[in-house]
């Protein structure tokens, strides 16, 4: 694997520390009037998520990270990994429960998800910014009722629960923001 | 105050460690590598010393390796000298100037001037000058500040370095002119030692506005002996850092041993003022082109 020196630091890029991949979310070039120059970087930890601080000597150098981002098809779960397929090359992978989290709620089959591979093995994976899914199940609400109340929990066919007006009924299909959790509207099937 | 201007290349070059000089190929008589000046510190001072009175200039300057968002490898220091000025009496006019150049874009408090001992102890909970590198560790452990792989942590100054600037800069001039001054002996660079203090000291200072370094002012140092002392010392450093070794100005030395009146000189970083007084984050905000879009 390539070694980046602090020259080439810049946010986005992926660099080994400790021997866990990390991005680097900030770059800042410090330098007391006539001292040693560092480097002080924020990186987040692509297994954890956790941010941290971390300084580096100005002209040090760093080992990088095979960590790719791809846009792989979810195919289907079967009980401990969720499985993806590359929409041109068909070669497939299975994500395990700690790349997928919380995640797993949004998967729906045939979506482009976004796996970031870390040596070829998944690290994270992320859903459409918006899916469509069908409610298997809310409570009944009342006939007139407007978007703008208070709403009500429903259940998904990918398994989350999303608030949704009082209006909207179990089998109707919704538009869903993943990023925020957010009901955005009823789709016609 | 006589406005010089001097050349930006010389056959010499700044031996200070930290920083780096940019070299160009000079094809003409007598070729060889010529140097690009980090400061014009050395010709102005060649000017002090024969005779110029207080001179000032704003001069195009270059440092390698420096590209950030305060840091651009290309960038202008106003710089100035005053014959019988210590470096208090230097410190007044400049808060002089960046008041006047200052006012009505930033509203400032009073300016605040620091000991370097004092600051640390204020803000890092730490003596520069008693501290052990275990001390120190204890220190930067508190900041939750890990030293970068491959700093040499057996000695004093790398941590120094690093608390100055991750954990005291970043309290420096808030809302107002900050001066750093009387540093450690080791970080005099061109100032003169004060001996008659206990601990001694480096009659230099640095000005901070806003967490960012504006100024570095000295009470200049006129021994020619130690000054080549001073510059051989910072060269075996080099050769420990296997970092080149520079070629120490023999012009400059000649015009400290023909005699450099008692005075103060800084420069300061007039890029950086400018980013300031218009209240922006970086000085790709001041610069026409930064160095990414040269």
């Amino acid at each position: 694997m390539a070694t980046y020196s602090t020259n080439e630091f810049k946010s986005g890029l992926k660099i080994m520390l400790d021997g866990d991949p990390y991005a680097i979310v900030e770059n800042e070039f410090v330098k007391p009037g006539k001292g040693q120059a560092f480097n002080r970087v924020r990186v987040r930890n692509l297994k954890s998520g956790r941010v941290i601080e971390r300084t580096f000597k100005s002209g040090d150098s760093v080992e990088g990270a095979d960590v790719l981002d791809i846009d792989m098809q979810y195919l289907y779960c079967d009980g401990e990994f969720w499985h993806f397929m590359n929409p041109t090359s068909f070669e497939q992978l299975a994500a395990d429960a700690t790349a997928v989290g919380d995640n797993a709620r949004w998967l729906k089959e045939n979506d482009l998800c976004q796996l970031t591979l870390w040596n070829g093995v998944p690290l994270s994976v992320l859903p459409p910014n918006f899916i469509i899914a069908r409610i298997t199940e809310t409570d009944p609400g009342l006939k007139g009722d407007t978007s703008g109340g208070g709403g009500k929990p429903a259940t998904l066919e990918t398994g989350a629960v999303v608030r949704v007006p009082l209006f909207v009924q179990t089998d109707e299909v919704i538009k869903v923001d993943t990023r925020t959790g957010e009901y955005v509207s009823r789709v016609k099937e | 105050m006589l406005e010089v201007d001097t050349p930006a290349l010389s056959r010499a070059a700044v031996t200070d460690p930290a920083l780096a000089s940019f070299a160009v190929d000079w094809h003409g008589p007598e070729p060889g590598r010529l140097w690009l000046q980090t400061s014009p510190e050395y010709a102005m001072k060649r000017l002090l010393a024969a005779g110029s009175g207080p001179i000032w200039q704003l001069a195009k300057v270059f440092r390698d390796g420096e590209a950030g968002r305060r840091h651009n490898p290309e960038f202008s220091l106003l710089e100035w000298y005053r014959p019988g000025f210590d470096h208090h009496a230097l410190m007044d006019e400049v808060i002089d100037l960046v008041s006047e150049l200052l006012a009505g874009r930033r509203a400032l408090a009073e300016p605040e001037r620091i000991r370097y001992q004092d600051a640390f102890l204020q803000h890092a909970g730490v003596d520069p000058f008693a501290a052990d590198v275990p001390a120190l560790r204890v220190a930067c452990t508190r900041h939750a500040l890990v030293p970068p792989p491959g700093m040499p942590e057996a000695q004093v100054e790398p941590w120094l370095d690093l608390l100055l600037s991750h954990v005291i800069e970043p309290r420096l001039g808030c809302g107002r002119l900050s001066f750093l001054y009387d540093y450690p002996p080791a970080q005099a660079a061109l100032a003169c030692i004060r001996r008659d203090e206990t601990p001694a000291v480096g009659s230099r200072f640095e000005l901070y506005l806003d967490g960012v370094e504006l100024a570095n002012g000295f009470h200049e140092l006129g021994d020619a002996g130690e000054q080549r002392a001073r510059f051989e010392a910072d060269n075996r450093a080099r050769v420990r850092a296997a970092l080149p070794v520079m070629p120490v100005d023999e012009a400059l030395l000649a015009a400290l041993a023909s005699g450099l009146p008692a005075c103060a000189g800084v420069a300061l970083g007039f890029d950086r003022l400018l980013m300031l007084a218009a209240n922006a984050g970086g000085l790709d905000a001041v610069l026409a082109f930064p160095v990414d879009r040269a």
